[in-house]
């Protein structure tokens, strides 16, 4: 499994645009995906699931991947955090 | 038989097509017991697949027809319908507890919406309206029911609604859609001014039309107005469509005048300038021969998204405004939010008045870094014509020079990183408050021009929430109280040597355009639409004369004579 933190620095959090891009580019993958915020955890591959968690601004959250294709996954996930202006 | 309706005239012209009623189908879910599970799993899964593919349409057509943006939207949708963690449980639900597909779908989608609608933020609340949408695409096709789409209209129809939504307008295409009727809504609601801007007639307030008008029924809209015919015999619809054609001739009668200048039968110049809110609306203008944009609503840039537009963004939104005039004066009206506007992404708290609340330049001073970003936009624009900025719902002195200052200190800022910005921009205030009508004379001294915004001025002068039905007849735009406080804003400013100009709904009505003239107003903005019937009016029009008038209309009582008055002498005579 890897894990990886992440600083939202984002004005407004993860809102819809940056979340739907996350969830379809984390969708194609085999492993199971997790975004982990103020100890609730939900499938990254959802987007209700992502949007429930309301992150905010400033939040720390952390990715987690566990399967074949983790570390592809992983790296695609800091790919579109940092294309979508979510963290530095 | 033929029927009649009114209600408001909301944009001009004559329409005669068959009715399309949008509505809003009930969906009705019963909780069934399920003998055979997987093939009820199965017919979920279709129903599924078959909203997935009308969505791809629907965003298709909206991305064609409309923008990438709009579209947008509907690509959220799409992610819902394959989210593991709504789709799964809903399965997993028909297979465990042996119940339909509707029911396991209204169940799980319910506890989604009441998560989403729980959670203490405006923006995340809004999302659980995008999964109730979604949900009743799915229920739509899992009961038989037929959920209509604007953009799927492929012939020639007349709509009817309830109401017409911001995403339901984003949809509309002038090709097809040739009018529409609603049954709420007044002529500054939304769909109103999106039908002037789109030129398609439209008639709104009508009350009971979707309780009289059946789908397929022909049916007239006449926004000129506000009358609606259904199920007209042959000789009415003769009738409209020799009114049509006289209007069409008006309006090429209209078209001539689209390169001339605005002069009285005296001699006397006036500028007409438009009103709009996005880039796209500037073709309009110059197609109806503006000679400016009197206001850029600038909120349109920061609604129908979930973020603030950038200072880059905004840039080149202006730029591409004072490229289009091309030299011509376009006035910004820096952002009006607040009041009735809302932005989902702004959490701000709920006010029992919010037309008397946080709204406008109050909102701007109290979150400067959002304010100063949009004036930096301004500025950096500025290079590409003769921008002039004005701030909205001034009621101090203080707020004007405060706003002022912020403009200036990101002007110096700018000019140190070497950025460059134009030297000549006017700096002017909207008057649509009554102590400001009232201190004219002395906000004179310091602003370089007023413009004024007749619907909030008449809402706060009459005290009548414009918004509230019970109190419309207080819209009273001639009533002399208002025509004495436009006096004493347009005299002041010309004391100073500045000028005034107006940008409400009443600069483009035929009623107040010679009392305006007669008081001296210096520049007269509206719908692009309604510029080259103004200009018809001008022209025939005498500055002297309406001046020697001015006096006599100021004394009379009632707003109902000052109407008269003028429509006697000068509309009917």
């Amino acid at each position: 499994m890897v894990e990886k933190q992440f600083t939202i620095t984002d004005s407004a959090g993860i809102h819809a645009r940056p979340a739907s891009a996350l969830v379809g580019a984390l969708s194609k993958f085999n492993s199971d995906i997790t975004l982990e915020y103020k100890e609730k955890k939900v499938n990254l591959k959802s987007i209700l699931g992502v949007m429930s968690l309301g992150i905010p601004s400033g939040a720390t959250v952390t990715v987690a991947a566990n399967g074949a294709d983790e570390a592809e996954a992983m790296a695609r996930a800091e790919e579109v955090m940092a294309s979508e202006g979510l963290s530095n | 038989m033929a029927q009649s309706l009114s209600g408001i005239a909301a944009s001009n012209g004559i329409a005669i097509a068959k009715a399309y009623r949008l509505e809003n189908p009930e969906l009705n879910v019963e909780k069934k017991e399920i003998a055979d599970s997987q093939a009820e799993v199965a017919r979920f899964e279709a129903a599924l697949a078959e909203s997935v593919s009308e969505l791809e349409v629907i965003k298709e057509r909206t991305a064609q027809q409309i923008s990438e943006k709009e579209a947008d939207i509907f690509g959220a949708h799409l992610l819902v319908l394959s989210d593991p963690e709504l789709v799964g449980p809903i399965k997993d639900r028909i297979v465990s507890d042996k119940v339909n597909a509707e029911f396991a779908l209204q169940e799980t989608a319910n506890m989604f919406i009441t998560m989403f609608e729980s959670m203490d933020n405006e923006y995340m609340k809004e999302r659980a309206a995008d999964i109730r949408d979604v949900t009743k695409r799915v229920l739509a096709h899992l009961l038989g029911v037929t959920i209509q789409s604007p953009s799927m209209i492929s012939e020639e129809v007349i709509i009817i609604a309830e109401d017409l939504t911001p995403s339901d307008t984003v949809q509309l295409n002038p090709e097809f859609v040739k009018g529409f009727i609603t049954d709420i809504g007044g002529r500054t609601s939304h769909s109103a001014i999106l039908a002037r801007t789109l030129e398609i007639p439209a008639v709104v307030g009508a009350k009971t039309a979707m309780a009289t008008v059946q789908n397929g029924t022909m049916v007239i809209v006449d926004g000129l107005d506000g009358n609606i015919i259904v199920d007209p015999d042959a000789a009415t619809i003769s009738n409209y469509e020799q009114k049509q054609a006289e209007y069409d001739q008006q309006k090429a009668e209209w078209a001539t005048l689209k390169n001339e200048a605005t002069v009285t039968k005296d001699g006397h110049s006036v500028e007409l300038g438009a009103n709009i809110g996005t880039p796209k609306d500037i073709t309009g203008v110059l197609e109806n021969g503006g000679e400016a944009v009197g206001l850029y609503r600038t909120e349109f840039l920061y609604m129908g998204r979930d973020q603030f537009p950038t200072e880059d963004e905004q840039t080149e939104a202006y730029a591409a405004v004072l490229k289009g005039m091309n030299g011509k004066p376009t006035v910004v009206r820096t952002l009006d939010i607040g009041g009735d506007k809302e932005l989902s992404y702004l959490d701000l708290p709920k006010e029992l008045n919010p037309f008397l609340g946080l709204r406008a330049i109050r909102l701007c001073l109290e979150m400067p870094d959002l304010f100063r970003t949009q004036l930096r936009a301004l500025l950096r624009a500025s290079v590409h014509g003769n921008l002039k900025i004005m701030f909205p719902m001034i009621a101090t002195l203080d707020e004007f020079r405060k706003a002022k200052a912020l403009l200036l200190e990101e002007k110096a800022k700018l000019q140190e990183e070497g950025v460059s910005v134009s030297d000549s921009i006017e700096v002017g205030i909207m008057v649509e408050i009554p102590s400001t009508a009232v201190m004219a004379d002395v906000f004179a001294k310091e602003v370089d021009f007023f413009s004024i915004g007749t619907n909030d001025l008449i809402q706060y002068t009459m005290a009548a929430d414009r918004m509230n039905e019970s109190v419309s007849y207080l819209y009273q735009p001639f009533n002399p109280a208002i025509l004495r406080m436009v006096k004493m804003v347009i005299d002041a400013s010309h004391k100073e040597g500045k000028w005034t100009g107006m940008c409400g709904e009443m600069a483009g009505d035929e009623v107040a355009i010679p009392i305006l003239l007669g008081l001296g107003l210096d520049e007269f903005s509206m719908s692009a639409s309604s510029i080259l019937k103004a200009r018809a009016q001008l022209k025939k029009l005498s500055k002297a004369e309406m001046e020697s008038h001015t006096d006599h209309i100021l004394s009379l009582s009632t707003s109902d004579e000052v109407e008269e008055f003028v429509r006697t002498n000068f509309i009917n005579a």
